[in-house]
Order: C-alpha cells, then structure tokens, then sequence
C-alpha cells in the first residue's frame, strides 16, 4: 500500500463507511481546545456562530465571545482592535462574506495594520451545495493569499483542521483558515504531525509518472484516483498542500523533480488559487508540464455536493483524465 | 463646570497656533495633503494631548496610556504636528512629511511609526478598530478601568455603512469607554456634506444606537475641555462629541471652503498663512514687519 506509512493516516481511508465529519467541526473543537490553553483568545462571529461551529466556544466563553450580528466590515476592525491590546481573535463568517465582503477591511486593519487576527471562513468551495452560487466562496484562496504578512491554511479533514486551528494561535500573523460546510472523508489521524508551511505526502510512488498536489477535502478525491491509476498501472504521487502560504517550495520543486508532471486540484477558481501558487513556484524554479483540476471561470449553482463536483470537473474521474491528458503531454 | 483657567486656555491658544504653523510649513513642504481638517482640528488636538490624554511622549508604549484612534487617517498633519509639540519626536522631522523613507507617511503607517496605535487612510474603519479596544479593555478589566479610547472621525465618514455598524455595536456593548469625536466641518472633498450626502440630524442619529451626544463649539478651548470630562463621567454607554469647526479654522483665506479639503498651500499662500497665524489675524505686529 502506496499510503506514506511515516504520517500514520487513517488506514480505513478507502472504505466505503469511511469515518465523515465536516472538517468546521475540527476548527469549533480546537478553538475550543485554544480558549481553554490561553485566555488571550476571543471569538467573534457575524450570526453564524452555529453554522461555523464557534458556538462550542462561545458557550464555554460567553465572556470571550463577541456577537457583532451581520457586519463583516465590523467584524474585521473590531477584531484588528482587539489585537491591538494584545488579544487574539478569531472572527468566523461564511468565506463568501469574510474573507468575501470585507477584504479592504482585511487588508488595511488586519494585514497592512500587522494585527494578528484568525479570519476563518466556513462554507468554503462548491460543495456548500444547495444554498447556491451565492454562498459558493471560489475565490477566497486568491484574495487571501495576495495579502502581505497573511497566512493561508486549507485543511483536508477535521482533524487536520484542529490541528491548524490551534497552530494558528501562536503564529503572531494574520491567518486565513479555510472550512468546508459538508461532511467529508477523515483521511488523517490525531497522531499525524502537522507543520505550518510543511507539505505532506500521503500517496507515495516508487517511480512516479505523475505528481498531484491537493488542498482541501478534494485530497480525497484525489487519493481515489491514485489508487484507481495504480490499479491500471500508472503509478503517481499525492501531496497534501494545507499550508498554501507561506508556500512550502522546497518540497514542491522536489515533488516536480520526482515525478515531472504536476496537476494541482482544490475546490476553486483555477485563476489565482492554489495552483497558481504552484504555478508561480515552479515556472521560477522548475518548470514541468502543468494541469490545474478547479472551476473554470464560472460561478456556481444549487445542487448536491457531489453533482456540483462532478459537474464542474473536480471529481476523481476528472483527476484520472487530467493524468492521462498530462501523460500525453 | 468651568475645568480651566484662563492662563491654561492662553497656553492652550498659543500652542495650537504653533501646531497650525507646523501644519502649514509641513504641508508646503510635502506638496500635497490635506489643509481644511487639520487645521480646523488643532484646537481639539490640542487640549487633548496637552490635557485630556493619559498618555508618555517619553514612553510611547507605556501600557497604562489611553488609546486614540485616527479614522480619518488624511487629517495626520494634525496629529503628527501635535506629537511633534508635545515631544514625542522632534518638530524637525515635519519636514519629512510623505517623503520617500520617512515615518511621517502620507496616511499613518505604523510600520514607519509604531507609536501610532493604528494605521490608517480609507474612511470607515477607525471606529470599530477602538470598539475593539474597548472591548478588550472591557474584558481585561471590567467597569472600573479608567482608560479611554478616543475615535476622531470626520463627517464625511458617516457616511460610510461601517460606522454605523460600530455604532450599533458600541451603543449594545454600553462601552462607556470609548468617546468618539466627529469633526463637523460641514465640507468633503468633493464640496459640502449636506449636498454631496445629507448628515443631518447627526445627533438624532447616534442618540438613535445608544449614544451619549454632546455638541460643541470645536474651537472653544474650555467646551472641549468640559465636554471630555462630561464623556469621562458618563456611564452604561458611549459618547460622541460632535465638535463644529469651521474647516481651515486659522486662515482666513482657507476657511469654511471645501477646496482646500485636500490640497496644500502653495509656497506663496503658506507664507501668506504662516503671516496671518504669526500676528493671530493681524492683532498683533508680525515679527517680519
């Protein structure tokens, strides 16, 4: 079995009742977890403290907690003023309306203002499903990650998500950390290490062909197609990219020098997302043939999580073709 | 009740009148910037730092200090001026005012000067950054802290939705800490308020979400004096001074006209400035004659 034994993942990752959790689950139990290690953290939330699971904090907390009803330009300053005296906010909204709605507040109280507040954005990607394209944030990973000082963490399952919250706390910066509202496959253990900046590789491969990096809960899908292309004979890599700035460019350009085709997959805007980020990385440094798996210049509409997937190419057998599309290449 | 006596509201005249020179020579210098709001606020500016504030210039970071928030970052001459007289750096470096390296930026910056408490230029925000401080402050240490956050806005930004949104959220908080002050100078960049966007009843407004409202006169030295020690007083909410100025209060060529919202003098109306303020109107003999 090809599934990097040093990261100890879950080993019932390919079964078909594979444990499923919402990976905001992970972030409401590690802000829990962080409220409880350091009283410098406060929460705010902009009325969707259920939805984004900071109500396991807010109820253990009512003193830390701050309701700022449907204000998402409050909620950023108010949030750049707590820091100011030395606090630690965390303000959770839907992606689509913070980092969405209040990016200049974002970007000039927070980044340029160097206050070290937690922006998590919940309901994060196409999966949202029903609610619509409205409520489909595919453009967050982009306006987040072309802001100084910020740092941008997209985690693969709930309890990577734990583990990112509780980094997020002591890194003295801005962090966007970005949630999704289904519940999607648990493909790490609470044993796997986790590293700020530090990319993984969870599918390992003697003699790669291919390498795929993923961000989100979309690594799941593409360990799928890993092992289905393994099955055919066509044998890749997959790396979990969670940390997508500070990007980890070490590992990425020995992950091209391995295996000298990249296709990058995330639950976004192909411009400007992580792939982008690859993108920027290896054109500088190590250029190889490049697939990107993400929407393509469209927004979204209702429908269930994995219709909309489908629809819009980011399911595994759009990541089986875009390797064969590459192998040709 | 009267909280100064007439040789402090003399000190204080005659060291806003130094603070509006420097806003002058500073803003000649640069080549651009903005006249009409700093000078109209150096009265305020005035008997806050020299005193209402519990602030350092010696110690700038000392934890104890009131916080003040700049929203209306384009009126900084005033504050910059300001810090130069009461010592937290020297009068001298004015002159850097947005030049390339210096720590005066154009619109604060606190990675240029970290003694400022925010950065700050687009209109909007600067209220609900002190909201948080007052909240901060308010989970620190409750009701009886004695520290105050003073929030200067202009009126232009209220029209800006974000600071109703601090509003709402100050005046349901009850943070009896925070004091905003609005300058009404009746003018924005494009010309005056009531055209561009009626204001008014501002009172009625901030009354409205909770608010404690005082008027003044912005450039009556002991109505400003008076009216901090009265927000100071009041308790269960915040209050808002609502300071009437005339814009380019000091200069009778600048006053009361939105042009000169956001251009500087030229050399010649600087000196022309620099005269006038020099003999308080032609009162007094010019130190030149």
């Amino acid at each position: 079995m090809p599934i990097n034994p040093d990261l100890k993942l879950n080993t019932k990752m390919f079964d078909e009742k594979v444990e499923q959790v919402p990976i905001r689950q992970g972030f409401g139990e590690g802000l829990l977890e962080a409220g409880e290690k350091n009283m410098q953290v406060v929460g705010l939330c902009a009325d969707l403290t259920e939805s984004t699971k900071m109500n396991l904090f807010a109820d253990k907390f009512p003193n830390r907690f701050i309701q700022v009803g449907v204000a998402e330009q409050n909620l950023a300053s108010v949030a750049s003023g707590l820091a100011a005296m030395g606090k630690i906010p965390f303000i959770s909204s839907y992606a689509m309306f913070s980092p969405g709605r209040n990016w200049e507040q974002i970007r000039t109280t927070i980044c340029y203002n160097n206050r070290p507040v937690k922006i998590v954005g919940s309901h994060a990607g196409i999966s949202v499903g029903p609610d619509g394209g409205t409520h489909q944030a595919i453009e967050d990973i982009t306006i987040t990650r072309v802001l100084p000082r910020m740092v941008v963490l997209s985690p693969c399952d709930a309890i990577e998500a734990k583990k990112a919250t509780l980094v997020s706390v002591d890194t003295g910066t801005p962090v966007y950390l970005r949630l999704a509202r289904e519940k999607t496959p648990i493909m790490t253990t609470v044993v796997t290490p986790f590293e700020l900046g530090k990319a993984q590789i969870f599918w390992q491969s003697t003699k790669p062909q291919v390498g795929i990096v993923a961000t989100g809960a979309l690594l799941h899908k593409a360990l799928v197609a890993a092992k289905e292309l393994e099955e055919k004979g066509t044998e890749v890599e997959v790396m979990n990219l969670t940390t997508i700035k500070p990007l980890d460019e070490k590992a990425i350009i020995e992950f091209a020098k391995n295996t000298g085709k990249i296709i990058t997959v995330e639950e976004h805007q192909i411009r400007g997302g992580m792939g982008s980020a690859v993108a920027e990385c290896l054109v500088k440094n190590f250029p190889v043939p490049m697939e990107f798996i993400g929407v393509d210049d469209q927004f979204g509409q209702s429908g269930t999580p994995e219709e909309l997937i489908e629809y819009y190419g980011m399911g595994t057998n759009s990541i089986i073709q875009a390797v064969n599309k590459i192998l040709k290449r | 009740m009267n909280y100064l006596h007439d040789d402090k509201i003399k000190f204080f005249e005659e060291k806003a009148n130094k603070i509006r020179e420097s806003i002058i020579e500073m803003l000649v210098e640069a080549g651009s910037g903005h006249t009409a709001g700093p000078l109209d606020m150096a009265d305020i500016f005035t008997v806050l730092f020299f005193h209402t504030l519990k602030h350092n210039p010696k110690k700038p970071d000392w934890p104890e200090r009131d916080r003040l928030v700049l929203s209306n970052g384009h009126i900084c001459p005033v504050l910059y001026s300001t810090m130069a007289h009461a010592g937290y750096f020297l009068v001298e470096e004015l002159k850097t005012l947005r030049k390339f390296g210096s720590r005066l930026q154009g619109h604060p910056h606190r990675d240029f000067l970290p003694m400022l408490e925010t950065s700050s230029g687009p209109l909007g925000s600067g209220l609900s950054q002190a909201v948080g401080m007052a909240l901060a402050d308010k989970i620190d240490h409750g009701l009886t802290s004695e520290r105050r956050i003073y929030a200067f806005l202009s009126d232009g930004e209220q029209e800006c939705g974000q600071t109703w949104e601090a509003a709402m959220l100050a005046g349901k908080e009850k943070l009896h800490n925070l004091i905003a002050v609005i300058d009404r100078n009746n003018i924005q960049i494009d010309g005056y308020t009531e055209n561009i966007m009626p204001l008014e009843s501002l009172s009625d407004k901030w009354r409205a979400w909770n608010w404690h409202v005082i008027e003044i006169d912005g450039h009556n030295m002991e109505e400003i004096a008076d009216a901090f020690e009265t927000a100071k007083a009041i308790f269960g909410k915040p209050t808002v001074i609502i300071a009437h100025t005339i814009a380019g209060k000091g200069v009778r060529e600048f006053e009361r006209d939105y042009r000169w919202h956001g251009k500087p003098p030229n050399k010649e109306e600087g000196e022309m400035a620099i005269n006038e303020l020099r003999t308080l109107g032609g009162k007094i003999k010019s130190e030149h004659e």
